[in-house]
């Protein structure tokens, strides 16, 4: 199964096997780096959810601006490219937030007593994860124009990602505010910030998978149209 | 005179009396594990391998989803492409 895209297809071939096996011996080394880490002082071992928590929403973040930049460059430009690309990185923002919507309360049912709790960051984290699975459905069964209305709903739901960051700063909420991280003693922050380049390397893994589907896809549209 | 003393000691027994059920707060046995709040009862080891599980879980059957996918594409591009191929040659 060849890696690509079909229009500037060698440079991404050339990368995809070097950041394959990157992505995979980071993944092996990980667990090793998680479990040496320090346990932090009140939760203990649950804490260590943190280590891929945190990096599966920096991954799905990631994956939402992807998809609503390129889904105004495709609703502006009305480039089919731009599109292909939207996509994929929405499908993979969905499964990255699904990572974080089920640990978060895997973590907090420890940490907090509760499964979920409906404050403002939970509730935000969540609706941005649905409104990409509307996209994705709306991709699937919106029929013919499905393009331009899935591109308007990935930029919306790139417009919330500011709230749902800050959202743990500003109201009160059971989530630790974003300033965790910065503040990380380097036993704890060499493992989280190893944990955050694997989990964005294997964004770009997926990425690149999921964006030859969508390339052949759109292959063999363009034959099936020739045949006609 | 008989007055202040009657308060007096009325004040001592008060005193005594509360002052031993403040002290006696926090102090009247062991509290078994089962009467602790739910957060310090649940073992911890289970859901973080849960979590991990999940992640590995969903990463599979993601790539699995990816890779049938692309073969059913790549499947039916090389059938439409032998199709052609043979319409070309008669």
């Amino acid at each position: 199964m060849e890696i690509g895209i079909q229009d500037s297809g060698q440079p991404m071939r050339r990368i995809f096997g070097p950041i394959f096996v990157v992505t995979a011996a980071m993944f092996a080394a990980a667990p090793y780096l998680i479990a040496n880490a320090p346990y932090e002082s009140t939760m203990g071992l649950v804490q260590k959810i943190f280590y891929f928590h945190v990096p599966s929403w920096f991954a799905m973040f990631t994956g939402v601006f992807v998809a609503g930049i390129y889904g105004a460059i495709f609703l502006f430009r009305g480039d089919p490219k731009a599109d292909r690309v939207a996509s994929s990185a929405a499908e993979i923002a969905v499964l990255f937030g699904l990572m974080g919507l089920v640990t978060g309360p895997l973590w907090g049912r420890k940490s907090w007593g509760v499964w979920w709790q409906w404050d403002a960051h939970l509730t935000m984290a969540l609706l941005v994860e649905l409104i990409f699975i509307g996209y994705l459905i709306v991709r699937k069964y919106g029929g013919l124009g499905s393009e331009k209305l899935s591109a308007a709903v990935a930029i919306f739901g790139m417009a919330n990602i500011p709230f749902v960051y800050l959202s743990a700063n500003i109201w009160r909420t059971l989530h630790p505010p974003t300033s965790v991280v910065p503040t990380l003693p380097s036993a704890m922050g060499g493992p989280f910030w190893f944990c955050v380049a694997a989990f964005m390397l294997l964004f770009a893994v997926l990425f690149m998978l999921r964006l030859q589907l969508e390339n052949q896809r759109a292959a063999l549209d363009a034959l099936y149209l020739e045949e006609e | 005179m008989v007055m202040v003393k009657r308060a007096l000691v009325a004040a001592v027994v008060f005193a005594v009396i509360a002052g031993g059920r403040v002290l006696g707060q926090g102090q009247g046995g062991f509290v078994p594990m089962g009467s602790l709040p739910p957060a310090e009862q649940i073992p911890a080891a289970p859901l973080l391998i849960a979590a991990y599980v999940f992640v590995w879980l969903a990463l599979m059957g993601y790539l699995w989803s990816i890779w049938s996918r692309l073969g059913r594409v790549e499947r039916d591009l090389r059938a439409l492409g032998q199709r052609r191929h043979s319409r070309e040659a008669r």
